[in-house]
């Protein structure tokens, strides 16, 4: 299912899995592979397979990422029927699909609860989307990338309002660094992109992941840096999104892996 | 009354607007002597206010604004990063997970409880769309103020002495200040979720997309 990861990984990086493991928390270890993976994918088909392994770890129906470029181009790639991605487009279903509106121009996360459901041709958008299979529910993740770019990553699911409040109560910040990551990802791709040198880890974030890899408590890798943990918190939030990880862990793993951390 | 606008909304709302941008001139210029720019309107605008920011503004009775802050998320310009390098280390702040606040402003006609009703209407943009932490520099005048309103900062860095001492603050979201905030402001959260609702749509009414059951 995954491709395999980057050449050269080293024995750091096997000890964090385990550490992963052994919390048992399956779903963040296999949302950290695709991550892992996300970041390898060298071809548009292997975005595809991100987006259909993201549905299996968070066991909803479908994800969809859906990008238009500074030259107004669409890309999409999702887990939605053929027919019904055909009929969006003949249709021109941007004009009035509620999530496109209700997007655009935006940068909040929004469940789909919230929009305008109530004009007629949302409705009958919204029936024909059913009738595909698409998800009573969804969360979609507006992104604003560089030169105008604009896109969009949503989760949809069939359930009930309580059982969908619980997931997205419990998933919504994983989705919302995903679709970052995601659109960080696909943005290599864009024809005649110059390629982005990767956001190098400032000394200072290098220090702390390696102190907490190596071991040390945050209130320790503070101590030794001589900054408040308050500081740490914000040296490695900013290192975990640099890195495209979801927690510390994943993030050093990274660190290591990429050989930008040794321990 | 709260309101949530995107900048690209605020031109269905002129009064309101208006108001809000004279109000920032009166604080930011005559009052703090700040060097902003202020238009032949009588408006301060900044190059971020040309980036679709949100805009969390009291608005009073007659229609007015009584106060307001800015948001933008920090994975984009913001000015944490673009101004502030000595009070993050050459560090800049990147995350979809923090937004930056910026241009907190009180109208000089604002009650008593318009700060602490626009804090509260930050802790629900926090609640309800899993934005964990907001990033911002206050002067120090402004330390007492969020310590009075229920919802403090943490320091990141301060810089500067006296009067023209800076901090980077970090506000992380928790469900106690929630309350606290509320509890202070005399504002319901009931009536603060409603307020919400009206801006962003509810997630919890008896929405149409069930219409196919």
């Amino acid at each position: 299912m995954f491709p395999r990861g980057p050449e050269g990984t080293c024995a750091g990086m096997h000890c964090f899995e385990r550490k992963v493991t052994s919390e048992a928390m399956t779903t963040k270890a296999a949302l950290d592979k695709i991550l892992t993976a996300l970041d390898a994918t060298q071809t548009l088909e292997g975005l595809q397979s991100i987006i259909e392994s993201i549905c299996k770890v968070f066991a909803i129906d479908h994800a969809m990422y859906h990008w238009v470029d500074s030259a107004g181009d669409h890309y999409y790639f999702g887990t939605y029927s053929e027919a019904w991605t055909q009929q969006y487009q003949e249709k021109n279903y941007t004009r009035i699909d509620p999530v496109v509106i209700g997007c655009y121009q935006r940068f909040h996360p929004v469940d789909w609860r919230r929009l305008d459901w109530s004009t007629k041709p949302a409705r009958e958008f919204f029936d024909a989307a059913m009738e595909h299979g698409v998800g009573n529910q969804g969360y979609s993740i507006p992104i604003r990338g560089p030169n105008g770019q604009f896109a969009l990553f949503s989760v949809s699911h069939h359930c009930d309002d309580a059982a969908w409040d619980k997931f997205c109560d419990q998933n919504s910040r994983d989705l919302i660094l995903i679709g970052h990551y995601f659109n960080r990802k696909a943005l290599e791709f864009e024809p005649d992109r110059a390629p982005e040198q990767a956001q190098p880890l400032s000394p200072r974030e290098l220090d702390a992941l390696t102190l907490l890899g190596i071991g040390y408590s945050r209130a320790q890798v503070a101590k030794t840096l001589s900054i408040s943990e308050h500081t740490l918190r914000v040296y490695i939030e900013s290192a975990r999104f640099k890195l495209g990880a979801l927690n510390t862990t994943h993030a050093i793993a990274r660190a290591v892996s990429c050989g930008m951390v040794i321990i | 009354m709260l309101r949530y606008i995107y900048a690209r909304d605020l031109n269905t709302q002129a009064d309101l607007a208006h108001s809000m941008f004279v109000d920032r001139a009166d604080q930011f210029q005559t009052r703090l002597g700040w060097e902003v720019h202020v238009d032949s309107r009588g408006e301060e605008r900044d190059q971020y206010d040309a980036l679709n920011p949100l805009y969390v503004i009291w608005e009073m009775p007659d229609g007015r604004h009584g106060g307001s802050m800015r948001f933008l998320p920090t994975t984009g310009p913001v000015m944490v990063n673009d101004v502030f390098d000595n009070l993050t280390g050459g560090n800049p702040i990147c995350s979809p997970l923090i937004w930056e606040c910026t241009r907190f402003c009180l109208s000089r006609e604002a009650g008593g409880n318009v700060a602490g009703a626009l804090t509260l209407a930050g802790l629900e943009i926090m609640r309800n769309l899993s934005i964990p932490h907001f990033a911002g520099v206050f002067d120090r005048r402004m330390v007492r103020i969020y310590r009075s309103l229920g919802f403090s900062p943490e320091i990141i860095k301060s810089a500067g002495v006296g009067r023209d001492r800076i901090s980077l603050g970090l506000w992380e979201y928790d469900a106690q200040a929630y309350q606290r905030v509320a509890q202070r402001a005399q504002i319901t959260p009931e009536m603060s979720q409603l307020w919400f609702d009206r801006s962003f749509g509810s997630a919890t009414r008896e929405a149409p997309m069930r219409l196919t059951a």
